[in-house]
């Protein structure tokens, strides 16, 4: 049996569902790991590491109810993971522009040629349904410099979109 | 010397706060040398407040003159120190020897004055900027028994767009 299940929920975001969802977790004897929960355009998405001491039905038995009843849609994997596995990133790349469709691919390929490894991505639109503007958040590792991103990427600037790319120090005390 | 214990979350005795140093004596300065020799053997450590290692008096080091391109003070033993201004915030990512394997954004002041004593017991102002400001407060948090655990802010909450208005 692998050490993590990756248990994955989402619907219509309302009070009470991670409450809801780690109760029945935790009655069914199970540990939690590292999660990310977050509301994405009015859905509640969840991405749980849940411990492998239980079969995944007996998992997935112990969810199903909770979840019928908050309409949330259930997915469950068996992953090799484990805790302790941080990577620590040490660039952040930052982009804005004029929402178009196109704009993550053209930056993620240019870091991916450049070796480097998104750690986390999160991004929004804002503006309002007129002039939308696309912003994202990418921190990684790279092993190239500043320089050498900044300037792969700052051919995009010429299609409107600004991107900037800053060292993440960490401060440790 | 000696490389003393670092207490780590969830010692409840991180949570203590430190009384002031009053006796500037030999005692005093073998321990900022234990608690320097501590320092650096960790992990890159910044700084190091004295409560980290179980002893609860206002004491810190910081040092960030290894890093590149900061406007430093060079290497610091602030005793009883105290901040008397602050100005600007900004987020930035922390971690801790008290704290093993986490990191998180913190909000702090992006400019200080400072008044502290050095191991003599004689008073010293200073006004910092950037990391060594992060550095201290990140420390003197220690002196009130706070880690940066009880500030981190959410890794979506990004100021670093807004204009900051001072008043």
């Amino acid at each position: 049996m692998p050490d993590w299940n990756m248990l994955t929920l989402v619907g219509a975001d309302r009070p009470g569902i991670v409450s809801r969802v780690t109760r029945a977790l935790y009655t069914c004897g199970c540990n939690l790991g590292e999660a990310s929960m977050i509301r994405l355009g009015g859905n509640f998405t969840i991405m749980l590491m849940v411990s492998g001491e239980r079969h995944c039905d007996e998992l997935m038995a112990a969810v199903r109810p909770v979840a019928e009843e908050l309409g949330l849609r259930i997915h469950l994997d068996p992953v090799p993971g484990g805790l302790h596995r941080h990577l620590v990133p040490n660039l952040q790349v930052r982009v804005f522009g004029a929402d178009r469709a196109g704009i993550v691919a053209d930056v993620t390929e240019i870091l991916a040629e450049h070796g480097f490894n998104i750690l986390e991505l999160e991004s929004d639109v804002a503006g309002d349904a007129q002039h939308p503007v696309y912003i994202m958040n990418i921190q990684g590792y790279c092993e190239r410099t500043i320089e050498e991103v900044q300037a792969a990427l700052s051919a995009l600037s010429t299609q409107g979109v600004s991107v900037d790319v800053a060292p993440v120090d960490i401060l440790i005390g | 010397m000696a490389i003393l214990d670092i207490l780590k979350l969830p010692d409840p005795r991180l949570k203590q706060v430190s009384a002031p140093v009053e006796r500037f004596d030999d005692d005093l300065r073998g321990f900022v040398a234990d608690l320097e020799e501590t320092r650096l053997a960790g992990p890159a450590a910044v700084g190091i407040a004295a409560p980290q290692v179980g002893r609860f008096q206002r004491i810190v080091i910081v040092d960030v003159s290894g890093r590149p391109k900061t406007p430093n003070h060079g290497h610091l033993i602030l005793v009883n120190p105290e901040i008397v201004h602050w100005e600007g915030y900004a987020i930035g990512r922390e971690g801790c020897l008290s704290v093993p394997d986490y990191t998180g954004n913190v909000i702090r002041a992006t400019g200080i004055r400072l008044k502290a004593q050095d191991l003599d017991g004689r008073e010293t102002e200073y006004a910092m900027e950037g990391y060594e400001a992060r550095a201290v407060q990140h420390e003197m948090d220690h002196l009130d028994g706070l880690l940066f655990v009880d500030r981190v802010v959410s890794r979506r909450t990004d100021l670093y767009r807004r204009k900051v208005y001072q008043t």
